[in-house]
């Protein structure tokens, strides 16, 4: 280790090493939390996209309402609906359910899943509506059944079309994700908040933790940035 | 008709505390994003690198932490603030940090920098010949960004603030986090003491739904105002 960073460790009272862990587990916790809700979100959106772009109201129409419920109102609430919801559901406490909904961190990951589900399904959506009719009147040409073409041509180029915007989700649900903290989850926000009342030293909990979160944020940015030039490697100009 | 149990009145109260915070924070970010694309437009290196760092910081960092921050270290730096004026000057001044001015300030702070990018995509998006033909004119700077920059990038804008105040009126929710009465604190309380989440709770979330819904509809009017007069293709 590095002696200035050896000596800044030893003046200072709050970052030791028992708060550096308390914050390694708060990373754990708001990594898994993100993780799990996106990738789960990602796969309720997807058949819900393709369902919200069917001709059929009976089709859409629940989808769009869903969808409208989920964007129009905080997460905030949403959270504080599930999360002392839960509870208040008849016989829920007798059956293995409760099990799992008694530990704060599910009823956190169903709304937060919902919540991304909600604006990614929107994001495909767009793209899937924003395909070029050439490409499908092509596919039908060559006798594409319906799946076929879903899965061969339109989903595959919506997928570059909604990656930037994708990213964008990402990122908004890394930072939502803080509120976990209120429902008494030690994601990194909570494990800053115990950190504060422990030491009364705002400055360091705080500013450390946003240090923190703006590296994950710049790793996501990354990420994303060169999956994006990986995905629409077709479109660089030549020898660009 | 829906019972409240005597929670009804205090939820307005909360409702209006939330609809306050809201649109002083929306002024703040206005001033906020104005200043700062102006910055990010300017030739001025200076400018141009705060500018940037306020953005970026500002979009790497999650809403909640920085309220805490504000909410927490504000009071802090208040008090540090006092007591030097205090022994310095012996000038005796206390200022109490409460969790609407720290909403505001976080909540105008963060959307300032989203405003920032809006502005500067909408000025960018105004002819550099009308700016030519403006000092042609001989109108001063300060005349060409009020009489021919304003009225024409708002047109361009007008998308983005709508968008901003959608996500920021969702955010003031968050202020009940740090002990405002808004109306997401008087529902917690309400639901906590009655028992009854759903009770609270899904009201208050229609209210939020009905300010959304509403403002959407009034982006709409004032989109189709900004632009009488602008041929649209197809």
């Amino acid at each position: 280790m590095p002696d200035f960073i050896a000596q800044w460790l030893n003046q200072n009272e709050v970052f030791t090493a028992i708060t550096v862990a308390h914050y390694w587990d708060g990373l754990v916790t708001t990594v898994q939390l993100v993780f799990l809700s996106l990738l789960l979100g990602l796969m309720v959106a997807l058949p819900l996209a393709i369902m919200r772009t069917s001709k059929s109201p009976f089709i859409s129409g629940p989808v769009w309402l869903y969808t409208y419920l989920f964007r129009g109102t905080p997460l905030l609430i949403q959270l504080y609906i599930i999360y002392y919801g839960i509870a208040q559901i008849e016989g829920i406490q007798d059956t293995f359910w409760w099990t799992i909904f008694r530990e704060p961190f599910y009823p956190a990951l169903l709304a937060f899943t919902l919540n991304t589900a909600a604006y990614t399904t929107e994001i495909i959506r767009g793209a899937i509506v924003a395909t070029p009719v050439g490409e499908i009147e092509a596919a039908k040409a060559y006798g594409m059944s319906w799946a076929l073409r879903m899965r061969r041509i339109v989903l595959p180029s919506a997928a570059r079309r909604a990656v930037q915007a994708y990213s964008n989700e990402v990122i908004f649900m890394l930072h939502a994700s803080a509120i976990a903290s209120v429902v008494t989850i030690v994601d990194l926000t909570g494990a800053a908040r115990n950190i504060y009342s422990r030491f009364y030293a705002p400055f360091d909990a705080f500013i450390g933790v946003a240090v923190l979160y703006m590296l994950l944020t710049f790793i996501l940015v990354y990420v994303f940035r060169r999956l994006e030039r990986r995905l629409l490697r077709h479109q660089r100009p030549v020898g660009g | 008709m829906l019972d409240l149990k005597g929670y009804g009145p205090s939820l307005l109260e909360g409702a209006i505390v939330t609809v306050e915070l809201a649109f002083l924070s929306l002024a703040l970010a206005i001033v906020l994003g104005l200043l700062g694309a102006s910055s990010k437009l300017s030739s001025n290196r200076v400018l141009i690198g705060a500018a940037t760092t306020y953005t970026t910081l500002i979009r790497g960092v999650p809403d909640l932490v920085m309220m805490l921050l504000f909410f927490y270290g504000g009071q802090v730096l208040v008090n540090n603030i006092s007591d030097y004026v205090w022994e310095a000057y012996g000038i005796d001044f206390f200022f109490q940090f409460d969790p609407f001015i720290s909403g505001v300030l976080t909540i105008g702070l963060i959307f300032g920098a989203y405003m920032t990018e809006t502005f500067r995509g909408a000025f960018l998006a105004v002819p550099v010949g009308q700016i030519e033909a403006a000092k042609a004119y001989g109108f001063s700077r300060w005349h060409t960004f009020r009489r021919v920059m304003i009225p024409q990038m708002l047109r361009h804008a007008l998308p983005g603030i709508g968008n901003n105040w959608q996500v920021l009126l969702k955010t003031t929710a968050l202020v009940s986090i740090i002990g405002l009465t808004d109306m997401v604190r008087v529902a917690e309380e309400a639901a906590k003491a009655e028992r009854s989440p759903f009770l609270f709770f899904i009201p208050v979330a229609f209210v939020y739904l009905a300010l959304t819904a509403g403002s959407e509809l009034f982006i709409k009017w004032l989109d189709k105002r900004a632009n009488a007069g602008v041929v649209q293709g197809d």
